[in-house]
């Protein structure tokens, strides 16, 4: 398909923090985020005079899984090099990187398409570097009185991932990074909960024009948000006639906006060459050796074929490590039998009252989620009963508290469906029946909405616990007896 | 409980830039021995100034790797010594601290960069003492005071803890006033080290053997040609006359490459030294910086008033060599004559067991002879071919010229530091 005269075209470089234990030269803990600045250091990550980097095998070890996941072709040999720059962040005033050597090249990672269907995103490159420390100003950054470094993040092993210019869209770049981070944590090298453990710069231009870099970006929403802002200022400025420039801008996350970089911060001249106190890299035939687990797109196609999920919610299901594991818990006692209600009720319903509350996955039990499909399988409470008894588990959560069982939320809220109990629905028909004189006369003159009105008037009074289907039969029998 | 020993010398030649006045020591094979270390490699609690105001009131947290194994054999660290500003020279001008006088003759530099060390041994100060070499600079002092310097096989000796001047090109290295000192002090100081990747498992456990019948010298006519002094070379040609007395024989040879030499060495070494120099900005070492400047104004003044000359031409130059464009041109072309000159080597190395030859072109210079910094870097040329092809090569003396000491110079094949140093055991054994 020929791209539109006015068509988007996004690449992204993809900064990860590599989950390993320990720095990628040297041996402090890369879990600092509890403790105070510069607590994890010592003189190789701090860069002081003569000491030296040896290179932790376990980052490479998963810069290759990495690799071997995205299809990509590992080099026979890479090396490690220097970029040279100043900045206060960085104690060695240049950066252990790759530059003409990699680890690996090619590769593609599929994502689903704006115009449906997966689609390859090639990648152009993976290489590995060290994270450089972090500066926290003292108020503003242009006018603030001073600024403080910590060296904490210095020498945390990261590796680049750099993809061909490939996605159309903000919103295909959102769902290559989701798909990556997926990916990434499928072969637990890569948490993504960890505050700064990605960080995006994207390349973004309109067809036949120049092309922008946005730096900067810190979070899976923010690529959307910084692309959508740049598709906008781009077009504008080409409808008024006016020229693209090539450059680099920073994405302000507070405000959602981009804004132009200082001239002199795009004027680097890196002045790489091959790190000397490290020899080059040939590990390609520690491939051989590494055994992929099931992939976001395997564990697709199984959730699809085992459980009977649509492709939607097999795609939602497993587009996150820890959804997925949360779902296979839930439906474990009996997967035929709970499975087809377990995938809508947490692809669609849990999720959508997580993210209302912000809250994470990691707070619900798995067994409180069986245990309201169990009831609803049952018919024991209606769908709306059933988003009830979940909104009062995770406020309880939400709040700190141990959260009811849900049998115990539909005893002390009395929400089982009155099935059976045909008094208490009968009484509720004769009452709406009696308030609502008007709605009678409408249903004898053959007005439809006067029954929908009078069904929404039980369900009310019965507080939703009326089954649906049972409901609409008693009152048509109790119309059917008022001679109408 | 550890010992001590007292440590207050004259130091009338300045050669120290730190002493400890009580040194404490244990017991091992150095046990007691008063080593002096170059103040480019690190002590912990000892200040380490690479002889620079841009590191001055440094003092480092941690010991070199060297530093650890001199004290697991109960050597003495008694004090830092002078050397060249990060060890860039040859004759320990560039100091930010004053010259080091040599004590043969005061009015001339004892060479460098290691000038202090290599000037603390052969004034009798200490017995041995650690240098290092980037391009000559163990070797060139020994020959100009008139001791014995080995310059290891490249990754013999760890460099952790030396504050790097050109990675690929420097090594740590033994000075002593005998033969067996300085391969004593080898020994202790050689061996793996995790923490240099460079490094190789290839420890020194070597007793000087002075039978060398039947050795094959290489004689590079390059090493007796244009530039070296004929009254050095005929001193040195006297010197390989003893070692064929003792049963070796000589056999005339070329290194083509070395026309390259001294300019691809200058490239590696200028290219990564404006890298490793790169972190000195004032923030954590040296002269704070006004925090009423933009970060990169204040490393801009901090750098020009902290570097001396020297070190900042090299740091001009290298980075311009790096720079976008030039890096074929430069740095990607001294790696490819650093090549031809192994290659050389190896040839060479395949019909001889070493190879001889003066290890400075002249005697010690005056105080301030070597002006232009071009003349100085010519001073090299007999050194430079070992470091860049990583090979050991050790200085002996072998013999006055205008009353000042000559160096016989022996290079060996890659990883045969024991050769090169039983050679210069058996000249030393034989002259005196």
């Amino acid at each position: 398909m020929a791209d539109a005269e006015d068509q988007v075209i996004v690449g992204l470089e993809v900064h990860c923090q590599l989950d390993t234990k320990s720095k990628l030269f040297c041996g402090c803990s890369t879990d600092y985020r509890s403790d105070g600045p510069n607590t994890h250091v010592c003189p190789i990550c701090l860069g002081l005079p003569g000491a030296m980097p040896s290179l932790n095998k376990r980052a490479i070890e998963y810069a290759m899984k990495v690799a071997k996941a995205l299809n990509c072709e590992v080099l026979n040999e890479s090396e490690f090099s220097r970029k040279n720059y100043f900045y206060p962040d960085l104690d060695k005033a240049y950066q252990i990187t790759q530059y003409d050597k990699p680890l690996a090249e090619g590769g593609y990672l599929e994502i689903e398409s704006d115009e449906g269907g997966e689609r390859k995103i090639r990648l152009t490159r993976i290489h590995v570097e060290e994270d450089p420390g972090r500066l926290v100003h003292m108020g503003n950054v242009e006018r603030g009185k001073y600024s403080l470094v910590d060296y904490n993040r210095a020498g945390i092993p990261l590796i680049e991932i750099v993809s061909e210019p490939d996605m159309r869209s903000p919103r295909e770049a959102r769902k290559f990074l989701n798909k990556l981070r997926a990916t990434l944590e499928y072969l637990s090298v890569f948490d993504s909960e960890k505050e700064g453990s990605l960080r995006v710069d994207a390349n973004i231009s309109i067809k036949g024009h120049e092309r922008v870099e946005v730096k900067n970006i810190t979070s899976y929403k923010g690529v959307e948000k910084a692309l959508l802002f740049e598709v906008t200022r781009q077009k504008n400025l080409i409808r008024r006639g006016q020229r693209i420039e090539r450059e680099t801008r920073h994405y302000l996350e507070a405000r959602g906006v981009t804004q132009s970089a200082r001239s002199k911060e795009q004027e680097h001249d890196y002045r790489y060459f091959p790190e000397p106190d490290l020899r080059p890299l040939r590990v390609r035939s520690w491939l051989d050796g590494i055994v992929l687990p099931e992939l976001p797109d395997a564990r697709r196609e199984r959730f699809m074929a085992e459980y009977g999920c649509s492709l939607n919610h097999a795609r939602t299901l497993t587009g996150e490590l820890k959804l997925a594991n949360f779902f296979e818990k839930v439906v474990a006692s009996d997967k035929p039998g709970l499975s087809p209600l377990a995938s809508t009720w947490i692809a669609d319903t849990l999720i959508g009252e997580l993210n209302y509350r912000d809250m994470s996955l990691d707070n619900v039990d798995p067994a409180a989620i069986t245990g309201l499909v169990l009831l609803l399988k049952a018919g024991t409470i209606t769908d709306k009963s059933g988003v009830e008894v979940l909104r009062v588990i995770l406020d309880q959560l939400l709040k700190g508290e141990m959260a009811e069982t849900p049998d115990a939320i539909v005893k002390r809220l009395n929400l089982a469906k009155t099935a059976g109990d045909t008094g208490a629905i009968t009484a509720a028909i004769e009452e709406a029946i009696n308030e609502n004189p008007k709605a009678l006369e409408d249903y004898r003159a053959g007005k439809g909405g006067a029954l929908n009105f009078l069904v929404g008037q039980v369900m009310k009074k019965t507080r939703g616990k009326a089954d649906p289907a049972e409901l609409n039969r008693m009152l048509a029998e109790a119309l059917k007896k008022r001679g109408a | 409980m550890a010992d001590e020993i007292s440590f207050s010398p004259d130091d009338k030649y300045n050669a120290f830039l730190a002493t400890c006045k009580r040194a404490p020591h244990g017991n091992g094979k150095l046990a007691g021995v008063a080593v002096a270390v170059k103040d480019n490699i690190t002590t912990k609690g000892i200040e380490t100034t690479c002889a620079s105001k841009i590191l001055k009131g440094y003092v480092p947290p941690y010991d070199a790797h060297v530093i650890g194994l001199l004290k697991a054999e109960g050597a003495a660290v008694v004090g830092k010594t002078n050397m060249d500003e990060f060890g860039m020279g040859t004759t320990t001008e560039n100091s930010a601290f004053g010259p080091t006088l040599n004590p043969c003759d005061t009015r001339r530099v004892p060479g460098g960069s290691s000038g202090g060390s290599a000037a603390a041994v052969a004034a009798g100060m200490v017995r041995m003492a650690l240098g290092s070499d980037t391009g000559g600079s163990i070797r060139c002092p020994a020959s100009f005071c008139g001791i014995v310097g080995l310059k290891p096989s490249y990754g013999r000796v760890s460099r952790y803890g030396l504050i790097a001047y050109s990675n690929s090109l420097e090594q740590i290295g033994p000075l002593g006033k005998t033969v067996t000192d300085v391969s004593a002090l080898m020994g202790v100081i050689a061996g793996h080290d995790r923490h240099d990747s460079t490094s190789l498992d290839k420890p020194y456990n070597h007793t000087p053997n002075a039978d060398i019948k039947g050795l094959k010298i290489g004689i590079p006519q390059e090493y007796f040609g244009k530039g070296v002094d004929p009254n050095v070379a005929d001193v040195v040609k006297k010197g390989i006359g003893r070692l064929e007395e003792l049963g070796a024989t000589t056999v005339p040879c070329s290194i083509p490459s070395m026309e390259y030499a001294l300019a691809a060495y200058y490239v590696t070494c200028t290219c990564e030294a404006s890298s490793n120099l790169a972190r000195f900005d004032g923030v954590r070492y040296g002269p704070a910086p006004d925090t009423k400047k933009s970060w990169h104004d204040a490393y801009q003044e901090v750098r020009s008033a902290a570097f001396g000359t020297e070190v900042r031409r090299r740091i001009m130059l290298g980075t311009f060599a790096l720079s976008s464009g030039y890096y074929g041109k430069y740095y990607a072309k001294a790696q490819v004559a650093r090549e031809n000159i192994k290659a050389d080597f190896n040839r060479i190395f395949a019909d001889v067991d070493v190879i001889a030859g003066p290890t400075m072109p002249t005697i010690a210079f005056r105080l301030k002879e070597k002006s232009d910094p071009l003349s100085m870097y010519l001073a090299d040329i007999l050194t430079v071919p070992a470091n860049l092809a990583g090979i050991p090569a050790i200085s002996v003396p072998c013999g006055k010229s205008e009353g000042m000491p000559v160096g016989l110079q022996i290079m060996g094949r890659m990883f045969e530091d024991e050769r090169v140093v039983d050679v210069a055991y058996a000249y030393e054994q034989a002259v005196n």
